[in-house]
């Protein structure tokens, strides 16, 4: 079989997708224990914020692996999802997915572009003034500035409760995605129903975690 | 029971197509789901009108011909049977019940509820078998033992009927779960573990060249099999995929 | 014209050996330039279709479904007979080869049914190495269970669908086949009729049953492994498909149709639910492992049955009779089909029935799980008397054995067969009879085979379960190869045959005419109608006991109905389209026929034997009589023009190995 064949391959494309969703759920992993650091204490987080934001290894070979991560996953989402509709040109007059599949499942695109919108909103947020901060107006570094800004950004009821919702939604697409891509990359067997349960409540646990932050910082100032 | 049906009717694979309604009385509950068809055909034939073409061979559960998605899912809303084996008892009088045909791009109609479902047959012309001529001197069968448990996952994954409610049902129409369950069944037993890697390969390549869908993991296939094959079997077809392309 | 079956000289363990040695063979090489059609991919049709390609002759094969694996194959369920002697309890090609001529009766050619019995461990061999997922022990070797009518345990399966997973096995060979080019497959194709050159089989007439074309095709030689005829019934275990078109239509080229009123009507089936009945199902053999037959030992307690004023668990012990363990003790439940089936026939005849319609026995269980579950209770150490706890314990192990049939009983009856009794009756299942053929498998159309059930074959007058798979796939994998090729051998500088031959434009003008006949007759009636008051006369009149006034009568009126059928019925849309109806039409047509000459042969044949039950030819205590002295001859029909002129060629079965005798199961 051609080399090229290969490449395309339905099987290899979806455990491309695992993969970069494993990838990203690491991340988050990360994401959600800094954030939380926010509660507990304001200057570990701003210390480690700082650690984050002027660490060359993050900064320079992290970062940019992590947006490759987040456009592949995205991008392939997209393809996957316009391929799998052209395998059905004629839909049928009646379909009860609900009989056999869950919502989060069926609607991983839906999940998906909420949290993309959201990606937007969290750049404009945090990401835009951050790159603007460091590298365009060149201001020098102030290791005691993350906890204000953070806490700035959820004064806002209508952002925070954007932010709730796209958590929300974070959740379904997890509680569908970190299993799938268990199975995607052919674990099936005691270990991965285990990992299953954990990716379970992973997918509650971290969005939670992720709404309580917000709404910590919204009604605590 | 009184019943209102709306079927898909289309003359040929050519021809749009669309749902017409049909009134029905008279249906005893004890009636299979393919009877009730039977009792509607009779009355078109009487009226002088087309009958439905169905698929239907063995009535049984076992030959994999029947097909039909009703109410919004293959093989209807029971569990664990095919659309012959589905009693009338499970609707209520008064029902409306839709009939299509399974619908995928690899599944073209033919006619009315008939699908060709030959894109199955020549994924198994890829590689569904294991090489071995008939000689009459192949080695005595008990010469390998095999381990109960793989025999067994052997058998469950051979249990598959080619009914394709997997790939009707998916909402991608990906045909996973039934060329995972052919890949396994030949995986699981030694005499299949020789030609495992191109048996892979080459099964997936021509499942692609079909134009099914790509698994997304819903696990809806699982569901709705009327033989209950696992979704574990789509997950080893994974793995011995993955073994295979990196062996090249 | 001399019936000679070819029956090799020798003894009869050497006949098979010494006919092998002896044959002409074609060298590969030649082998390319041949062509053989094959109709019919079931477990017979398969088998020959995969291993004639491996061998390198080019194949063509037909079936009306829309993919080989859907064959009614498919469908048998309990397992496949192989003198194998894995259990070490006696077994050996004599005594399969025994069982096999006893259990048919002594009807059947000794010499096919010894050939049979020496490839049959041949078969599993060949099946395990396709990668067949038959039954295991612990250990890792094949598992067996017993069959009715033998004492030992030689059926290899594979849970409740050996015939799938067999069928999947010679399926899978073609797939290999077909994907190197030497099988050329013809899904969804129908053929109407057998085309002859200068007296050799030369080819077919097929309908492509998407476009409706009638198409012509060239072979030096064409195989016909279609199945059997039992949809004649109408109401049967077969698949709604199931036809005998392709053996008919040989049949009337010239192929002489052999014993066609040996059936078989299975005992354990699902009994008929009303009139909107389709198809019968069978609930496989192996349940008489475990279960036990009966009905009330009184007439006033099977009335109240069913009335539904009592139910089956009301009755005590004593009040039940067990009536196949009370007249064969030997082989109790596990008497053969024939046996068994006449037994509750005449139980329900008697008025003991248990369902609705009075036509329908038990088959309990609540023995068996008890026992199991003493067994379980008693192997893991608990109380061996706690009702409850044995019933659940044993309930799981018959679940373990056979859930899929339990599972599909509760779907079709609405019935939990763990709690009550399943109720069973008798259906037709199974044709021992079909186109006569010799030792070569070929009919007497020179170049015509006939393999599997579409044969007479190796059953004689009753089939034992669990050889119907094991002699599709004997014929299939281990005899036509041999036999063709002896045939073929002259054939090899013939090149290509032309359908330009009138003889092909002739077949295919005749085909035309009758499918136009059809379209454009306007009657009144669909064709199921006539097939319903077909399978009627053919179950009231020639099914389990026939006598001669039901016979005369059935002759007439079958010949009636056809009349009616060709003036009245009415088959809609076009010759040009998918055309489910007029696919019937064309079936049914020959099943009037067929089911003529059934009638007339089960008249001539003054015995009773097997699954011929003559009610004028009985012992004293209701067994078949059977009379070896005028009967012990194949009954080959030749047609001539009409079922009722056709003659009797009588081929005379010499049994040099086995003696005579009544058969008995007490």
């Amino acid at each position: 079989m051609a080399q090229s064949a290969l490449l395309n391959a339905s099987i290899l494309k979806k455990v491309a997708m695992a993969l970069s969703g494993i990838f990203l759920i690491t991340f988050l992993a990360l994401h959600v224990t800094l954030n939380f650091i926010s509660i507990i204490s304001e200057d570990v987080f701003n210390e480690a914020s700082h650690f984050m934001g002027y660490n060359p290894l993050i900064q320079f070979v992290m970062q940019p692996i992590l947006a490759i991560g987040v456009i592949f996953h995205f991008v392939m989402g997209f393809v996957l999802t316009l391929q799998n509709r052209a395998a059905r040109p004629i839909a049928y007059a009646n379909y009860n997915g609900a009989a056999n599949a869950s919502w989060s499942s069926r609607n991983m695109i839906i999940s998906g572009l909420v949290i993309l919108a959201f990606l937007g909103l969290h750049f404009y947020d945090f990401w835009f003034p951050e790159v603007t901060y460091k590298y365009i107006a060149g201001t020098a570094p102030d290791a005691t500035r993350y906890y204000g800004e953070l806490v700035h950004k959820f004064h806002d009821p209508i952002r925070t409760g954007l932010y709730c919702v796209s958590f929300i939604l974070l959740g379904f697409h997890l509680w569908h995605g970190f299993a799938s891509s268990l199975q995607s990359v052919g674990m099936h067997n005691k270990y991965s129903r285990f990992l299953a349960k954990v990716g379970y409540w992973f997918s509650v646990v971290v969005p939670a975690l992720f709404v309580i932050i917000a709404l910590f910082h919204h009604f605590n100032n | 029971m009184k019943l209102t049906l709306k079927i898909w009717r289309q003359k040929n694979a050519q021809d749009k197509g669309g749902i017409v309604d049909y009134p029905i009385d008279g249906i005893e509950p004890d009636m299979s789901f393919l009877e009730m068809l039977d009792v509607l055909n009779e009355q078109l034939i009487n009226k002088g009108e087309e009958p439905v073409a169905f698929d239907h061979d063995c009535r049984e559960g076992i030959c994999g011909m029947c097909s039909l998605f009703i109410n919004g899912e293959a093989h209807g809303p029971d569990r664990g049977v095919t659309t012959c084996q589905l009693h009338m008892r499970m609707f209520k009088d008064g029902d409306t019940i839709f009939i299509e045909p399974f619908r995928a791009k690899a599944f073209p109609v033919i006619k009315d509820l008939v699908v060709d479902r030959s894109s199955f047959d020549r994924i198994q012309h890829a590689g569904g078998f294991i090489s071995v001529n008939t000689s009459g001197n192949t080695i005595d069968a008990n010469t390998i033992p095999v381990n109960k448990s793989d025999a067994d996952k052997s058998f469950d994954a051979a249990a598959c009927i080619g009914c394709g409610a997997c790939v009707a049902t998916c909402k991608n129409s990906s045909a996973m779960l039934f060329v995972g369950a052919k890949v396994s069944q030949y995986a699981l037993l030694p005499q299949g573990k020789v030609e495992a890697t191109e048996r892979v390969l080459n099964m997936v390549h021509q499942m692609d060249l079909e134009g099914f869908g790509n698994c997304t993991n819903t696990g809806a296939c699982e569901v709705e099999c009327p033989k209950g094959i696992s979704l574990e079997n789509i997950a080893r077809m994974n793995r011995e995929y993955l073994s295979a392309s990196l062996k090249g | 014209m001399a019936l000679d079956s070819k029956i090799p000289n020798g003894p009869i363990a050497d006949k098979w050996t010494n006919y092998k040695d002896h044959i002409n063979l074609v060298n590969p090489a030649n082998k390319r330039n041949l062509d053989i059609i094959i109709v019919g991919t079931g477990l017979a049709g398969g088998s020959a279709a995969a291993t004639l390609a491996e061998l390198g002759y080019n194949v063509k094969a037909f079936c009306f479904q829309d993919s080989p694996r859907r064959a009614h194959s498919i469908a048998a369920q309990g397992g496949i007979n192989a003198a194998k002697n894995y259990k070490g309890d006696g077994d050996s090609v004599y005594r399969l080869f025994y069982d096999t001529v006893k259990g048919g009766d002594y009807r059947a050619r000794e010499a096919n049914v010894h050939r049979l019995a020496e490839v049959s461990a041949n078969i599993i061999d060949q099946c395990v190495a396709q990668g067949v997922p038959l039954a295991r022990e612990y250990g890792g070797l094949l598992d067996n269970r017993s069959f009715g009518g033998t004492l030992v345990s030689r059926t290899f399966y594979a849970q409740g669908q050996t015939g799938q997973q067999l069928l999947l096995g010679a399926y899978s060979a073609m797939n290999r086949q077909i994907g190197r080019g030497k099988v050329k497959m013809y899904n969804r194709h129908e053929m109407l009729d057998l085309v002859i050159v200068d007296g050799k089989a030369r080819g077919i007439i097929a309908r492509n049953l998407i476009t409706g074309e009638i198409e012509r095709h060239s072979a030096h030689a064409v195989v016909v492994g279609s199945g059997g005829y039992g949809n004649v019934f109408f109401l049967s275990t077969n698949a709604m498909g199931s036809n005998a078109t392709a053996a008919w239509k040989i049949h009337k080229k010239g192929a002489f149709f052999a014993n066609p009123c040996y059936t078989q009507i299975h005992p354990t089936c699902i009994p008929v639910s009303g009139d909107h009945q389709s198809k019968l199902t069978l609930m496989s053999e192996s349940l008489r492992n475990d279960g036990r037959i009966w009905v009330p030992a009184k007439l006033e307690d099977a009335q109240a049955i069913r009335e539904g004023k009592k139910k089956a668990t009301d009755l005590s012990e004593e009040e039940r009779d067990y009536f196949l363990e009370r007249r064969y003790p030997a082989f109790g439940n596990l008497v053969p089909r024939d046996v068994a089936s006449r037994a509750a026939k005449e139980r329900c005849d008697a008025g003991f029935g248990v369902n609705k319609t009075g036509e329908a026995v038990y088959l309990d269980f609540a023995a068996a799980i008890e026992r199991y579950g003493k067994e379980a209770a008693y192997v893991k150490g608990l109380d061996a008397n706690d009702k409850t706890l044995v019933t659940k314990l044993g309930t799981d192990i018959v679940k373990s054995k056979y859930g899929n049939l339990f599972q599909m009983y509760l779907k079709i009856v609405d019935e939990n067969p763990y709690v009550t009794p399943m109720m069973i009756y008798p259906a037709v299942h199974y044709t021992m009879g079909g186109t006569w053929v010799d030792y070569n498998l070929m009919t007497t159309i020179p170049g015509c085979f006939s393999i599997g059930e579409s044969n007479f074959s190796d059953h004689g007058a009753n089939r034992l379960g669990a050889s119907a798979l094991m002699q599709g796939l004997a014929d299939g994998y281990f005899v036509l190869p041999y036999t063709i090729g002896d045939y073929l051998a002259p054939d090899i500088k013939m090149g290509e045959i032309s359908t330009d031959l009138p003889e092909f434009v002739e077949a295919e003008k005749a085909v035309k005419d009758q499918i136009d006949k059809f379209i454009n007759n306007n009657g009144t009636h669909s064709v199921d109608y006539f097939h319903k008051k077909l399978g009627k006369i053919m179950w009231d009149k020639v099914g389990m006991a026939r006598n001669e006034k039901g016979l005369n009568e059935a002759i007439v009126e079958i010949a009636a109905l056809r009349e009616e059928f060709y003036r009245d019925v009415k088959v809609p849309g076009s010759a040009n389209e998918f055309n489910q109806e007029l696919e019937k039409a064309t079936r049914v047509a020959d099943f009037l026929e067929l089911g003529e000459l059934f009638a007339k042969d089960a008249l001539h044949r003054n015995e009773s034997c097997g699954g011929h039950f003559r009610e004028e030819y009985q012992t004293e205590e209701g067994e078949a009589l059977r009379d070896d002295d005028n009967f012990a001859y194949v009954a080959a029909w030749e047609y001539k023009g009409k079922p009722s002129d056709a003659v009797l060629h009588k081929e005379p079965l010499n049994y040099e190995n086995i003696k005579l005798v009544q058969r008995s199961y007490k």
